[in-house]
């Protein structure tokens, strides 16, 4: 065996990371939930866009939060290590090094801001350029070693895509998008706290003052049904504004019962019965929560494409 | 001693400037679909006044 092949069969030396480790700094999987309401909030909009106006704002809102991405994996480099959903991100994985994330970050945000204020509006770059600083600064640097209601207000950041998606259309606001906001802001909460519960040593271990290790896993229990009841007063009453309809309405009454029912189940569950099926029920709602946001949004934008045949909308 | 080109270390390498070169030619496509877009569109047309000017 050479000395090369000791040195470098399984280790990646700095400076040379994959094509892929510098993807993964921009969270791919968080980049699909941005560019799919970003997607509805755009088409929603009663504007025509041209297609390639559309793909292009699209596609800078999502470099955009690939960019928060990066400054997020930067700062976070020290917690992400020590769990172990995070400890393969390719920062704590010596993958990548911190300043080149940083760098990334720093230059896909100036980048995105710039293209999409030249590809759609000024306020629509405007409202990027927030988006990003609120969950790089705000969110990361700030909020979420600091607050148990570090995912509550942070939740915003994740919520914008849809109002700028709206804005890009339209150049300016409406009530519409922010309804489209309130959906995923409430929605992140009973989410994350689901993934809290199941996920417990990770946040013990690295000192995020979740609401799990601060206020207890009772109380988030009691937080997780408390919001889930208002998500669904307002996801239902969203089915009755301009961007609602009959689809909608009956996809949101279908899911937020499913919904309510998972929030009182664990609402009714203790540690003993939720560590004897391994949280099976945490789980189940944590998943039910991804197809919750997803099918809110596929509704919204089947009331959209059908109303130019006059079958979506309330007419 | 010098690495043979077929290393892993000269895989990754050409990926990542595979993938480089890729998303800048995307990016040069991007900004030249919107450029022609926009100019046909008439986004960048002059007033009037300042044409008759």
């Amino acid at each position: 065996m050479s000395d090369a092949s000791i040195n470098t069969k399984d280790t990646t030396h700095p400076g040379e990371a994959s094509f892929g480790d510098y993807f993964a700094l921009l969270k791919p999987r968080v980049m699909q939930l941005v560019v799919f309401t970003a997607l509805v909030g755009l088409l929603a909009a009663p504007v025509q866009v041209h297609p390639m106006i559309a793909f292009s704002s699209i596609l800078f809102i999502a470099v955009g939060a690939g960019a928060s991405g990066a400054l997020n994996m930067w700062w976070d480099a020290d917690i992400d290590a020590v769990m172990r959903r995070t400890a393969k991100r390719p920062v704590p994985a010596g993958k990548v090094e911190p300043g080149e994330a940083l760098a990334i970050g720093l230059a896909l945000s100036g980048l995105a801001v710039m293209m999409l204020g030249l590809a759609a509006n000024l306020l629509a770059a405007a409202f990027l350029a927030f988006t990003i600083f609120f969950y790089a600064v705000v969110y990361t640097m700030w909020l979420k070693r600091s607050t148990p209601q570090n995912i509550v207000i942070g939740g915003a950041a994740g919520a914008f895509p849809p109002v700028i998606g709206w804005i890009c259309a339209t150049g300016s606001m409406a009530i519409e998008p922010w309804l489209m906001f309130a959906l995923i802001f409430m929605w992140t909460p009973p989410h994350f706290w689901a993934l809290a519960l199941f996920m417990r040593s990770d946040y013990d271990d690295a000192g995020v003052p979740m609401l799990t290790v601060t206020h207890g896993r009772r109380a988030t229990r009691t937080h997780i049904l408390v919001y889930t009841v208002l998500l669904a007063i307002l996801a239902v009453g969203t089915g009755f504004s301009a961007i609602g309809g009959p689809i909608y309405l009956s996809v949101a009454l279908i899911l937020n019962l499913l919904f309510l029912r998972g929030a009182v189940q664990i609402w009714r569950r203790d540690e003993t019965q939720s560590e004897a099926d391994n949280f099976a029920v945490e789980r189940k709602f944590f998943r039910l929560s991804l197809w919750y946001l997803f099918a809110h949004f596929v509704a919204i934008l089947l009331e959209a494409a059908l109303a130019p045949f006059g079958l979506g909308g309330w007419g | 001693m010098s690495f043979h080109t077929e290393h892993e270390i000269h895989k990754r390498r050409f990926g990542r400037n595979l993938g480089v070169a890729l998303v800048l030619v995307g990016f040069i496509v991007v900004v030249f679909g919107l450029t022609f877009v926009k100019v046909t569109r008439g986004d960048f047309a002059l007033p009037t006044s300042e044409v008759q000017n």
